[in-house]
C-alpha cells in the first residue's frame, strides 16, 4: 500500500508540473488571443468589439503573471478552461467532453483490440516455432511500414470509392441525432470499422513481433523444461509458464500506447474526419486556437499520466518481484 | 534387485553432431545411481532424452529406455504425459531458475496435483502440498510465497518437494546443488536420502562433483565425450578407478575421508563434439596413451564382478601384449 500511496505522491507532482507548462507555453508565445481573433475576423471588428473581447478573455487588466497563475488554477479546478475561439464562443470543456468520448471509443477500443490480438498471435507464433504463424510476420510488418494516411486513404479509395460498402468519413451518418438508439448506434460502428480495421492493420505487428521474441526467450528457460517435465497440459504450460513470463515487456509498452491514445488519433481522425480529439486538436492548430490547444494537451497528459498508473497497477498485478512487501 | 529403468544403446545428435553414443545403463529399484562427467560430457543430455525433454534440434536417432516393460521412446505424447511426474520426475537446480518467478510456489505444486490427481479437491490439494512442505522441512506459511522470496537452499527444498508431490519411483536430480554453498548441499543431499528411505524411490544424480557422488551414490557410471567410460559401485571406483579419466576425475576433488592427497586435475579441456579425436577420445589427455588409443575405441566390457570399463589398459580388450594388460597406474 506505502507503494502506491508512493507512486500516487509521484503522480501528483508530475501532474502540477505538466499543468504549470501547460500554463506558461501559451504565455511565452508572442501575440495574444483576441490579436489571434482579429485576424482570424479579417479586421472586420470595431475598437468597441476588441475592447470587449479584451474584457470577455481577462486581459483587460494587467495582472501579475503569478496572480495570473493562481487564477488560472482557479479556473481549472472549476472545470473552466476558457472559451474556444474555433467554435468561438462554446467553452473549451464542452468542446473536449464531446469530442473526448469518440476518440476513446475509437482509438481506445482498437489499441486494445491491437494488443490482444498481436500479444495472443505473438504467443502462439513463438510456442510454435516456425509453423506457419512464423510466415505470418513479414506481412504484418509490411503493413505496419506502410504510413497510417496512406493506408487510410488507400482504405477508403477501395472500400467507399471502388467498392462503396463503408462510409468514408465522418463519426455516424449525417441527419442522425446522437442518442441511445439502435439505428445510431448501427451507423456509429458502421462508421468505425475503416478507421478501426486500419489502426489494428498498422500497429498489431508491432505486439506479435515483440511478444514472438519474448515467448522465444522464455520457453527456453529451465522452468517451461520444468513444467513440461511435470506433465503439465500445453495449455497451461503455454499460458501460465511461458507467456505470463513473456508478456511483462509488453505491458509497460502497452501502457504507453495507451497514453498515446488522444495524442496519436490525430492522423486517423484527419484522413477519415473523426469528430474526435484529434480531429479537434488539428481544427485548432489551424486557427491558433490557444485555449482549446491547451485544452488538448491537458487531456493528453492526464492521458499519460493515467496510462502509466495503470502499468504500474498492472505490473504489480502480474509480476509478484515488484511487490515491496512479503 | 529389479530394473526399474533401462537405458539401451542410447545415442542422441544434434543436427549432425552426436553427443551421446550407444550409452548402455540401468537403474535398479531403490538404488541412487550417479552420473559423473565434467560440462559437455553428456550426462544431462543422456537424462533428457531418456525422459524425451529434449529440446530440437535435438534428437535421438536409435536406443530405447525401458520403464515397467515399456519404451518411452515410443510412447505417444498422450500415454507419456501421464507418466510423467507420476513414475519420473526430475530435480532441476531449483535454486536458479526452475521455479516459475511470477506463481506461488503452491501454485506451482498444486499444478502438478491438479493435473495429475482431478479427483482431489481444492482442500485435499492444500492439505497435500503443507504436507509436502512439512517434508522438506519448509515452514507451511511459505506455500503462498514466490520463488523470489526464498533463499537459494529453500527454492531447492520446494523443487525436492514438488518432484516427490505424485511420489514417483525415480527421481532424476541434474546438478541439484551446484549453485548452493557446501554446508546447505550436504544438508538437502542427506535430506533427499532420508526420503529416499522412507518413500522407497530410485534416483539418478547427475552431477560433475564426483566427491558427492562417492558418497551419496550406490553405483557410480562415468561418462566422457558422450560415452560411459567406466561403471562401478561408488566406494570401488573410490578405492581404484581404472579409467585414467575416472582417475583424473577423483583426484580433482579433495576427499571428504581418508588421508590428504594431492589435487591433480586433469591436463587439456574436453573434446569438442565438432573435432572429436580418434580412437579413444580421452587420449590426447590420457598419462597413459598407447598407440591403439588414437586408432580403435575400446568397447565398455566388464572387468570383474560388478564393473564395466572402457579402456585398452584392461586386458580382456584382447591387447596382445606379453603383460597380458596388467593395468599400468
Amino acid at each position: 500500500m506505502t507503494f502506491l500511496l508512493r507512486r500516487a505522491a509521484f503522480y501528483l507532482v508530475t501532474l502540477w508540473a505538466a499543468i504549470t507548462a501547460n500554463f506558461l507555453l501559451p504565455r511565452l508565445l508572442p501575440g495574444d488571443p483576441v490579436q489571434a481573433m482579429i485576424t482570424k475576423l479579417g479586421g472586420r471588428l470595431n475598437s468597441d468589439a476588441m475592447a470587449s473581447l479584451y474584457i470577455l478573455f481577462g486581459l483587460d487588466e494587467k495582472k501579475s503573471i503569478w496572480a495570473q497563475y493562481v487564477d488560472y488554477w482557479g479556473a481549472l479546478l472549476r472545470g473552466d478552461l476558457g472559451l474556444s475561439f474555433t467554435f468561438f464562443p462554446t467553452p473549451v470543456a464542452d468542446v473536449l467532453s464531446q469530442s473526448l468520448p469518440w476518440t476513446l471509443g475509437l482509438v481506445g477500443v482498437t489499441t486494445v483490440i491491437a494488443f490482444l490480438l498481436g500479444t495472443l498471435m505473438g504467443v502462439y507464433a513463438g510456442w510454435k516455432r516456425g509453423s506457419w504463424m512464423d510466415s505470418l510476420i513479414p506481412v504484418t510488418t509490411f503493413l505496419s511500414s506502410i504510413p497510417y494516411f496512406w493506408l487510410g486513404l488507400i482504405a477508403i479509395s477501395v472500400f467507399s470509392v471502388t467498392f462503396p460498402l463503408l462510409p468514408a468519413s465522418g463519426g455516424y451518418a449525417a441527419g442522425l441525432v446522437p442518442e441511445w438508439s439502435g439505428e445510431f448506434i448501427g451507423s456509429v460502428l458502421e462508421h468505425a470499422v475503416l478507421p478501426g480495421v486500419t489502426i489494428v492493420v498498422s500497429s498489431v505487428a508491432g505486439w506479435i513481433l515483440g511478444m514472438r521474441n519474448m515467448m522465444v526467450t522464455v520457453t527456453a528457460e529451465d522452468y517451461v523444461l520444468v513444467a513440461r517435465a511435470k506433465g503439465l497440459s500445453q495449455r497451461r504450460i503455454m499460458f501460465a509458464y511461458a507467456a505470463r513470463n513473456a508478456v511483462l515487456p509488453s505491458i509497460s509498452g502497452f501502457a504507453l500506447s495507451l497514453g498515446f491514445i488522444v495524442g496519436g488519433a490525430l492522423l486517423v481522425e484527419m484522413v477519415f474526419s473523426y469528430p474526435g480529439l484529434g480531429y479537434v486538436l488539428f481544427q485548432g492548430i489551424g486557427a491558433k486556437d490557444y485555449p482549446l490547444m491547451q485544452g488538448v494537451f491537458l487531456v493528453i497528459t492526464l492521458a499519460v499520466l493515467v496510462a502509466n498508473l495503470l502499468a504500474d497497477v498492472g505490473y504489480l498485478l502480474l509480476d509478484p518481484r515488484t511487490r515491496r512487501e512479503g | 534387485m529389479s530394473p526399474v529403468l533401462e537405458i539401451r544403446d542410447l545415442s542422441v545428435d544434434y543436427g549432425s553432431l552426436r553427443a551421446v553414443h550407444d550409452v548402455s545403463l540401468t537403474l535398479n529399484a531403490g538404488e541412487v545411481l550417479g552420473l559423473a562427467g565434467e560440462s559437455g560430457s553428456g550426462k544431462s543430455t543422456l537424462a533428457y532424452a531418456a525422459t524425451r525433454l529434449l529440446q530440437p534440434p535435438g534428437r535421438v536417432p536409435s536406443g530405447e529406455v525401458l520403464f515397467k516393460g515399456h519404451d518411452l521412446l515410443s510412447l505417444t505424447e498422450k500415454q507419456l504425459q501421464v507418466l510423467r511426474w507420476n513414475e519420473i520426475a526430475i530435480v532441476f537446480q531449483g535454486a536458479m531458475n526452475a521455479l516459475n518467478p511470477v506463481i506461488s510456489v503452491g501454485t506451482q505444486i498444486d499444478d502438478v496435483l491438479r493435473t495429475h490427481r482431478p479427483s482431489m479437491s481444492r482442500p485435499e490439494r492444500a492439505a497435500r502440498g503443507r504436507e509436502l512442505l512439512s517434508l522438506v522441512g519448509i515452514p507451511v506459511d511459505r506455500l503462498s510465497s514466490y520463488p523470489h522470496q526464498l533463499s537459494g537452499g529453500m527454492r531447492q527444498r520446494v523443487m525436492i518437494a514438488m518432484a516427490l508431490a505424485l511420489e514417483p519411483e525415480i527421481v532424476i536430480m541434474d546438478e541439484p546443488t551446484t549453485a548452493l554453498d557446501v554446508v546447505v548441499q550436504r544438508q538437502i543431499l542427506g535430506q533427499m536420502m532420508r526420503l529416499r528411505e522412507t518413500l522407497g524411490f530410485s534416483i539418478v544424480f547427475i552431477t560433475h562433483d564426483i566427491s558427492l557422488l562417492v558418497e551419496f551414490s550406490d553405483r557410480i557410471a562415468i561418462m566422457y565425450g558422450g560415452r560411459v567410460v567406466e561403471e562401478a559401485p561408488a566406494s570401488e571406483i573410490y578405492r581404484a578407478a581404472k579409467h585414467p579419466y575416472s582417475q583424473g576425475l577423483l583426484s580433482s576433488f579433495p576427499a571428504l575421508r581418508g588421508p590428504r592427497r594431492e589435487l591433480r586435475g586433469i591436463p587439456g579441456s574436453p573434446p569438442d563434439l565438432r573435432s572429436m579425436p580418434a580412437g579413444c577420445p580421452f587420449h590426447p589427455r590420457c598419462p597413459s596413451a598407447m598407440d591403439v588409443c588414437g586408432e580403435r575405441m575400446p568397447a565398455l566390457e566388464p572387468v570383474g564382478e560388478r564393473r564395466r570399463v572402457a579402456c585398452w589398459l584392461e586386458g580382456v580388450h584382447g591387447l596382445d601384449t606379453d603383460s597380458n594388460g596388467a593395468p599400468a597406474v
